[in-house]
């Protein structure tokens, strides 16, 4: 096992930088827009209720399973998947670094002189550990979700679009360009050949590689975008479910 | 130093080349008659904190920070150290920080900043300072000399195709500016104790080498245990400061660390692992 590191970062006084732009906004926006969606996601996932509508079932609750001896809501059961997968992903790692633990806040802005050991502390050195499993898991969670979108064009056995299916349909659109951006993804399937010529398939996965890159380009982008579009979804069945608004059909 | 004012009449008071009646044209087309304050954080060696100094400069059109330093230079400052060569973002000289970030002097045009305020360039702050603008890098090329170097393949021939030296290719764009190493708040203030982290710059480096198709190294271990890889939290400064547009963080150091977890922390993958060995 690796012996920690230990590096003394930062400077004399917090926030000390020369910068003259408002090198605050970008991680206040992150801490906020981050505390926004935990604060809903924790509710909705606690709730237990209104998460389907007619074809439409909440991202939240999907799969659905609910052993009948279970008190609690049944999204405990698939949550801790794509929780876990944005943890550790390598963008909002960056994201809740710069935001929560200001380590740095923004660049060349200083933080306050402490002992840091970066990703090599008992927790944080396996944030990239589990990051693949939790990538292979949500796979699985995202296969789901195109099924649960392509029901959700299943109107009582006949063919329909309703705003929902469209919401639906966009949400797992946004995750799937998320997924498919994931830096471990892109290491599986060609960042770790050497030479793609020499390896097996090697066609085949410079292919995909080249595929992966240009998601992952995207990754901060769908990872703010798919966040809230979970958040959308959910909140868009939800609303329909309680008769707060009416599902308008489109076909 | 006072602020100066500049003199009303600029081209007699700045150096002619001589006989160059082009130059002076285009001087002419050049002016834009307004003037605007440098200020510059000047020091001689050791100082870290320095002291400020304004200097009015004469906006050109096009004119780019590194213009102004040697305006100020030539017309308010001889004394002024700065260290610059090809004036075109390839050699990585004139590395220092204008407004607070990181930047080569040559590619920040004064037009991107407001006029109205003065602007601020301060020498790099990770390394010792010189004398004014002028930093000491040589922590840099000590660091490099342990990267483990290249060696050939003596297996196959040496033949490859351009998708095979690609994530190499990338790698190789690096001018070496340091401006990366500047920024990394790993680095960033440490004088001249640096910790057991190579930089951004040497990840990038030993990356360029480890995707190399055939060199037969792997530095993996390397840089996840002297290298320090760890140490990084991909907060990705040192890809939003480089000149080069190599993407730093995604190309160099997030590859490596997953090649880490692949080589040492993935339990599951060491069942596929072939003693160890380097990859294909």
């Amino acid at each position: 096992m690796k012996t920690t590191l230990v590096a003394h970062v930062g400077a004399p006084g917090f926030g000390r930088t020369e910068r003259r732009d408002v090198w605050w906004l970008e991680p206040l926006w992150a801490a906020v827009g981050l505390a926004i969606f935990v604060a809903y996601s924790t509710w909705a996932a606690l709730v237990g209720n209104n998460f389907a509508f007619g074809p439409y079932q909440s991202p939240f609750y999907s799969p659905y399973f609910k052993p009948p001896w279970w008190p609690l809501s049944a999204s405990i059961f698939v949550l801790w998947i794509p929780l876990g997968f944005r943890l550790s992903c390598y963008y909002y790692r960056k994201a809740y670094y710069r935001a929560y633990f200001l380590s740095p806040p923004a660049c060349a802005v200083s933080e306050p002189k402490h002992e840091y050991t970066g990703e090599t502390g008992v927790l944080l050195r396996w944030l990239p550990v589990v990051h693949r499993w939790f990538l292979y898991l949500s796979i699985l969670i995202l296969i789901w979700l195109w099924v649960d979108a392509i029901r959700a064009f299943d109107f009582d056995g006949s063919f329909g679009i309703g705003v929902g299916t469209l919401v639906m349909l966009l949400n797992v659109v946004l995750l799937t360009a998320f997924t498919l951006g994931c830096h471990a993804l892109r290491s599986l399937v060609g960042g770790n050949v050497r030479c793609f010529s020499c390896a097996p398939l090697g066609n085949a996965r410079y292919g995909a590689w080249r595929f992966v890159t240009r998601f992952t380009g995207m990754h901060p982008w769908m990872a703010w975008f798919s966040l809230y579009s979970v958040a959308l979804c959910d909140l868009y069945i939800r609303l329909c479910a309680m008769g707060a608004i009416t599902d308008l059909r489109i076909v | 130093m006072s602020t100066q004012a500049a003199p009303e009449d600029a081209t007699s008071a700045t150096t002619r080349y001589e006989g160059s009646v082009r130059d002076e044209a285009l001087r002419a087309q050049a002016r834009t008659g307004r003037t605007f304050t440098l200020r510059i954080n000047r020091g001689e060696h050791g100082d870290s904190a320095g002291r400020w100094e304004s200097y009015d400069v004469e906006l050109a059109a096009g004119m780019v920070v590194l213009d102004a330093v040697l305006f100020v230079q030539a017309k308010h400052a001889p004394d002024l150290a700065v260290r610059w060569n090809c004036k075109a973002a390839k050699c990585g000289s004139c590395a220092a920080e204008v407004n607070g970030r990181p930047r080569l002097l040559c590619k920040t045009r004064l037009e991107d900043f407001n006029l109205a305020e003065p602007v601020l360039v301060q020498p790099m702050q990770t390394f010792v300072r010189i004398k004014d603008l002028v930093t000491d890098v040589s922590w840099n090329y000590r660091v490099n000399e342990k990267i483990i170097p290249f060696r050939a393949r003596t297996d196959r021939p040496w033949k490859f195709y351009q998708r095979d030296v690609e994530k190499a290719q990338e790698m190789r764009q690096c001018i070496e500016c340091f401006l990366c190493q500047d920024v990394c708040h790993v680095l960033r203030y440490s004088g001249e104790e640096k910790p057991a982290f190579f930089g951004p710059r040497f990840f990038v480096r030993a990356a360029g080498l480890d995707f190399h198709p055939m060199d037969a190294e792997d530095r993996v271990g390397q840089l996840r245990g002297e290298g320090g890889i760890g140490l990084c939290n991909i907060t990705k400064c040192c890809t939003e400061v480089c000149p080069a547009n190599i993407h730093i963080t995604d190309d160099a150091i997030i590859p490596e660390k997953e090649r880490a977890v692949d080589a040492f922390d993935d339990p599951f993958r060491g069942i596929f692992r072939r003693n160890g060995a380097p990859k294909p």
